[in-house]
């Protein structure tokens, strides 16, 4: 059963007078109980996209297509419509847990609140409800944490707070974006494994935004790849890291540093920059760091074909599988 | 044999009650990267600023090039520290946005070399912006123009203006891409073989301390638990800490196993005077409740404070 269907979603700013493309035509599923990995450089959309399926795109974004979450339209929903499904039904977990809490509110009172809110709860049942929250979410020492501002926490015990206060209403769709990126690699692993046992126990769907390959292979069943605003790549999770088939995939792959296999006397990186949010090139917007390009790549833009098993790829000449 | 070029000495830095870093000596070679890892709040980033002189040591040794570090003060501090540069995490932050790129490298040849001709200054600062792969006319932008990579770009070369012969790299490439971070650390490299400066290079990640230092340290609550050289370390680590970091360390070609799984950090830092590690360690014993491990040598050249070192490497 899909949860959140996602339809030709595009996405753009204007500054000044140029209009900059985020999101240049996506569309994508999720079921239920599923975990889909989003995969991408910084400005390929993959966060714009789901800012503007949570409403909450900055002040000059634009955003058309169609977000439907359990069978209702979200974009261009009115508040108070939003206001019903946001941190309940859909949570999301942002990668800066010091930004996204409130600085002078107790951990306790901004998870009670949320259950005040949203259930409609007594405080004095929320706040318990906070208490047993954090045990869920395996922080050390709850009933004195709940006391707490968030300034007096750790990153990983931020973050985890974060994920609890997400999961408060037991949401259908958590959306977590980088969740760990500010975190130490230890830390990270810690809260991947937080995500994986709270995803089995609750049996939500995960969207999982990130960077790294290497995170997002430890939870998701599908993969997304995104470049410059659209969908390069997508299959399942053994689709798209043992039998890439596009070269921007197989490149970021390659990127991910690892301790296995011999030292190389250069670490691998992807040269050259995403190309400017600001322009339309006609070709295929890898093409300038391709190596494989040719002339068609630079004239023409692949779409996104969808192969046998759902592994679809936009590219004039995929990788050999 | 020579003097390093840079011995730190049982060094320690107290911050009001908390002694963030508790009693570290290490040296640095000539043209070497040392690798030190460990996570946040480990004294790793203060031990840096403590070299750098940027925040006051209380105790231990700095000696560079054989002298001491700590006893100067006034001009012959500001001498020393033309030999010290450093690149900060956050590239973007660490660049002032109303300056222009070109001003923002020319800033240490201004405050160096006060007597230099700006036409002279203006092509330094030309040949550096290509040396780390941008170009010449990018002078005239401002950082918010460029990308996180482009930014840390900026940030290398105004570190590198004055050639220093030490490099502090503090974790150059945790806030960008894995797709560029391996461009910044194929550039740290190419610039060590051309100028032959040291590197002291920071960072949580093994997986990239990997690519670039000769040899590694792993900091642990304000202490060295394990120094080894690169191979070494990798192939035999003999801290269970080290063993932990190493498992963290995400692969897509490989399912994820959880470092520490039944741990949760920080879990109250135990009181007394016991191993720091202990209450996150597969390997503790009641030995470890007793006194601290101190470092202990493993093999030539490789070091590791744990009580239980031998049941690490042979298990």
């Amino acid at each position: 059963m899909t949860i959140l269907a996602i339809d030709d979603l595009r996405v753009h700013f204007d500054r000044r007078r140029t209009r900059l493309h985020a999101v240049r035509g996506v569309s994508l599923e999720v079921a239920a109980a599923e975990c889909v990995g989003i995969v991408g450089e910084s400005g390929s959309g993959k966060t714009q996209m789901f800012m503007a399926a949570m409403g909450l795109l900055a002040p000059g974004a634009e955003a058309a297509g169609s977000v439907r979450f359990e069978g209702t339209e979200l974009l261009g929903a009115k508040a108070a419509a939003l206001n019903r499904v946001r941190g309940s039904r859909l949570a999301m977990v942002f990668q800066d847990p010091m930004t996204s809490l409130t600085p002078h509110l107790t951990v306790g009172s901004q998870l009670s609140e949320v259950l005040v809110t949203h259930a409609g709860v007594s405080w004095p049942s929320a706040e318990s409800g906070a208490l047993r929250m954090l045990e869920r979410v395996r922080v050390p020492e709850a009933r004195r944490r709940l006391r707490q501002y968030p300034h007096e926490l750790s990153g990983g015990l931020r973050q985890r707070v974060m994920i609890g206060m997400a999961l408060l209403c037991d949401p259908a769709l958590l959306i977590a974006d980088e969740p760990t990126t500010a975190l130490d690699v230890t830390v990270q692993s810690q809260v991947m494994d937080l995500l994986r046992s709270m995803r089995r126990e609750i049996g939500m769907a995960v969207v999982l935004i990130s960077h790294d390959l290497g995170v997002v292979a430890g939870l998701a069943d599908r993969i997304v790849v995104m470049y410059a605003g659209r969908i390069v790549e997508s299959g399942t999770a053994g689709d798209i890291l043992e039998r890439a088939l596009h070269p921007y995939t197989a490149a970021l792959l390659q990127c991910v540093p690892n301790l296995h296999g011999p030292r190389l006397h250069r670490m691998p990186s992807l040269p050259g920059q995403p190309p400017d949010p600001g322009t339309d090139a006609p070709g295929c917007a890898f093409a300038p760091r391709c190596a494989h390009v040719t002339q068609r790549c630079k004239a023409e833009r692949p779409s996104l074909q969808i192969g046998p098993s759902a592994h679809a790829v936009a590219c004039h000449y995929p990788l050999p599988a | 044999m020579s003097a390093a070029l840079l011995s730190v000495r049982d060094l320690r830095v107290r911050f009001g009650d908390v002694e963030a870093v508790k009693g570290v000596s290490l040296d640095l070679n000539g043209g070497e990267t040392l690798g030190l890892v460990g996570e946040s709040g480990s004294g790793k980033s203060t031990l840096a600023r403590a070299i750098l002189r940027l925040v006051p040591v209380s105790a231990g040794e700095l000696l560079w090039r054989g002298e001491d570090m700590r006893a100067c003060v006034g001009s012959e501090l500001r001498r020393r520290r033309r030999d010290l540069q450093i690149v900060f995490q956050d590239p973007l932050a660490s660049l002032d946005p109303r300056m222009s790129v070109g001003e923002i490298l020319a800033e240490p040849l201004r405050i160096f070399e006060p007597r230099q001709a700006a036409a002279e200054r203006r092509g330094l600062v030309g040949e550096m912006l290509e040396r780390v792969g941008l170009s010449a006319d990018m002078a005239a932008r401002h950082p918010h123009e460029f990308s996180g990579g482009q930014c840390q770009r900026i940030g290398i070369a105004r570190a590198m203006m004055l050639r220093p012969a030490l490099l502090i790299c503090d974790e150059p490439v945790s806030s960008l891409d894995v797709s560029v971070q391996g461009q910044i650390v194929n550039l740290l490299g190419d610039l060590q073989r051309e100028f032959g400066m040291s590197m002291l290079f920071i960072s949580h990640n093994l997986a990239v301390v990997r690519h670039v230092s000769h040899r590694v340290a792993v900091i642990f609550r304000g202490r060295l638990v394990e120094t080894a050289d690169r191979d070494t370390l990798f192939a035999a680590p003999a801290h269970p800490y080290t063993r932990a970091l190493l498992a963290a360390v995400p692969d897509p070609k490989r399912p994820w196993t959880a470092a520490e799984p039944s741990v949760v950090e920080e879990a109250v830092v135990p009181p007394g005077s016991g191993c720091p590690y202990r209450d996150r360690c597969a390997y503790a014993a009641p030995a470890c409740r007793e006194s601290v491990p101190a470092l202990e040598a493993v093999a030539p050249g490789h070091r590791a404070a744990c009580h239980r070192w031998r049941e690490v490497v042979y298990s």
